[in-house]
């Protein structure tokens, strides 16, 4: 165990899971100290889903140990059950009950006590916004409003650890938004959270730490700054209005331009008002005019790309932002 | 709270959570509780001039009625089951079982919950049978003890096939199989004593139908409330069902552990 805070979150060390002769999950090793929030991210099939259900006992690692909020996930199962939360991928709750109904399930089954449970389902309904609805079956429920049924359940007794997986999946811009706001919330309040998305800008604006899984293996850790600091600066795209400009200013610049069909040439900046500044005037002067230019900083889609190699998960992404060269990145 | 108080307290919750279910997917219960109505209403009706024509009595339909009672209470117990099956596999292809093997409760209580909540659903479709029965002129001259006992062996049975059935739930791979499975209960019904006197069957089918678990179950039931012979029926049907609950229980216990266990992803 790595701080005393750890002890009281998540430690999971060397978790190996193969099914069949297919390894899922190889040597997964994370810590989360008590209160943060980690974000597992990568594309579908990395074997995210499989360390969560193990984490939350649902199903049994091959080998490695793992310790949720103090307690042993193989030895001592229902003492981890006891102080977590699940929300997973698919929606679980009780379609023939209603919201009240589900809540008020979940207070009994966690033995509270009838007006400590009452209060509970009560506050949760105010809490996510779903109070006018409590009444209601679950099948007159939108998209969101089931996203947010399923967290609350999972609230119902204060959980001291939750795992989220991938619990924005499927909703609007502004459930999203909402979400995020309460994943936040939670943290702030000391909960240690789990979460798994294939969204980067997911990982980007909740985690404290952001691991990376990519084919079972972590292949990155750290802060989302931290992680972003691994790219070597970012880009200027220069636009030019035809062929003899772009090679122009290829000479000038020494940047090979790599496709003279598209007119485009991309420069490494730092992204400083100086550097560019100087760039421009640079072009000016040698009586190159350039039509318009982007500038791009390094974001998580590029620590994506650089530590996987991956191309396939930038589809994945709400906005696909441009690439940086293959030789600005992380080696 | 012990073990077992929690044990307790959540299958009775889990129980009124399927009650729940049962009020809010009314056309399955209506249907479950229904079907054994209409057969009886058929049998009697339809098909009972005739068939009691051959028990050789005067009224031969309203022999037949008295006759065929304890099979409908076969029936009743087959449909019944249906809905377990079903219930049992939607829960298992939904959600929410995750979420329940996440949180720290009797992990059989779930399954408990079913079977009690099927059981409590089948007294009820009986006492409807019953009243319909009634209605159209059934007639038993038994003491209390004798129904007391008539009902006990029918909801032994009743349970010992409402295991079975979720044995057959958690088993299937979708509800449609599910739904499907025990209609080779509701077959077995057909192929006892329920309907017809297993002596006016063929050899072959008549052994069959003589030593399957249905044939001692309507035999002493039908004693009960009928005063016809019971002879060894009672033990048999006893023996049958307190079989047929240890292995179905056994079955689904394990097949509950290891559900999903090895599911990938």
């Amino acid at each position: 165990m790595t701080s005393v805070s750890a002890a009281t979150g998540i430690v999971a060390q060397d978790v190996c899971k193969s099914f069949g002769d297919h390894l899922v999950l190889d040597k997964v090793s994370l810590t989360i100290a008590e209160g943060t929030i980690l974000a597992l991210l990568g594309p579908n099939g990395a074997g995210k889903t499989t360390m969560v259900r193990i984490l939350s006992t649902l199903i049994p690692a091959d080998s490695g140990s793992m310790r949720v909020a103090g307690h042993d996930v193989v030895t001592d199962p229902d003492g981890v059950r006891a102080v977590i939360g699940v929300t997973g991928q698919f929606s679980a709750v009780d379609n023939l009950l209603t919201g009240a109904e589900n809540l008020q399930l979940m207070a009994d089954l966690r033995h509270l006590d009838r007006g400590t449970g009452r209060r509970r389902v009560a506050e949760l309904l105010e809490q996510f916004d779903l109070a006018d609805a409590a009444h209601k079956l679950l099948s007159t429920y939108s998209g969101g409003m089931r996203r947010r049924l399923d967290l609350a359940m999972t609230l119902v007794d204060r959980p001291r650890v939750i795992f989220l997986d991938e619990p924005t999946t499927g909703l609007d811009p502004r459930s999203r938004r909402t979400m995020w706001q309460i994943i936040r919330e939670l943290a702030r309040t000391g909960v240690t959270v789990l979460l798994t998305t294939q969204h980067l800008d997911e990982a980007d604006h909740l985690a404290d730490r952001i691991a990376v899984l990519d084919q079972g293996r972590i292949v990155a850790e750290g802060t989302p700054a931290e992680l972003k600091s691994r790219i070597p600066g970012g880009h200027v795209r220069l636009h030019f209005a035809d062929a003899n400009l772009l090679h122009s200013a290829s000479e000038l610049l020494r940047v090979p331009a790599p496709n003279r069909d598209q007119l485009v040439l991309q420069v490494p900046a730092d992204g400083t008002v100086d550097s560019l500044r100087a760039l421009l005037d640079e072009l000016h002067e040698a009586g190159i005019s350039v039509e318009r230019f982007t500038l791009h900083t390094p974001d998580l889609d590029d620590v994506f790309f650089a530590v996987t190699g991956s191309h396939v998960t930038a589809q994945l992404h709400t906005h696909p932002a441009p690439r940086a060269p293959e030789g600005a990145l992380l080696s | 709270m012990t073990t077992l108080a929690y044990t307790l307290s959540d299958s009775r919750v889990m129980l009124r959570r399927n009650l729940k279910h049962q009020l809010r997917y009314p056309s399955m219960t209506v249907m479950l509780i229904g079907l054994p109505v209409v057969l009886l209403l058929l049998f009697v009706y339809v098909f009972g001039g005739q068939l009691g024509a051959g028990l050789g009595v005067h009224e031969g339909r309203s022999a037949y009625l008295d006759y065929v009672v304890p099979g409908l209470l076969l029936v009743t117990v087959a449909s019944a089951i249906q809905g377990t099956s079903i219930m049992v596999a939607m829960d298992m292809t939904g959600g929410i079982i995750d979420r329940f093997r996440t949180m720290a409760i009797a992990r059989a209580s779930v399954l408990t919950g079913h079977v009690l909540g099927s059981l409590i659903q089948t007294l009820i479709a009986i006492a409807v049978l019953f009243g319909v029965a009634f209605g159209l002129g059934f007639r038993s001259a038994a003491g209390p003890l004798d129904w007391l006992a008539a009902v006990g062996i029918v909801a032994l049975f009743a349970f010992a096939l409402i295991w079975l059935a979720v044995a057959l739930g958690l088993a299937a791979k979708s509800v449609e199989t599910a739904s499907n499975t025990p209609m080779i209960l509701f077959l077995l019904v057909f192929l006892s004593s329920g309907f017809v006197s297993t002596a006016t069957m063929p050899a072959g089918l008549r052994q069959f139908a003589e030593y399957q678990p249905f044939t001692p179950v309507a035999d002493t039931v039908r004693g009960l409330l009928t005063g016809t012979a019971i002879g060894d029926s009672a033990i048999a049907a006893i023996a049958w069902s307190i079989g047929i609950a240890v292995v179905a229980y056994l079955w689904a216990i394990r097949l509950y552990n290891r559900r999903r266990a090895a599911e990938p992803m």
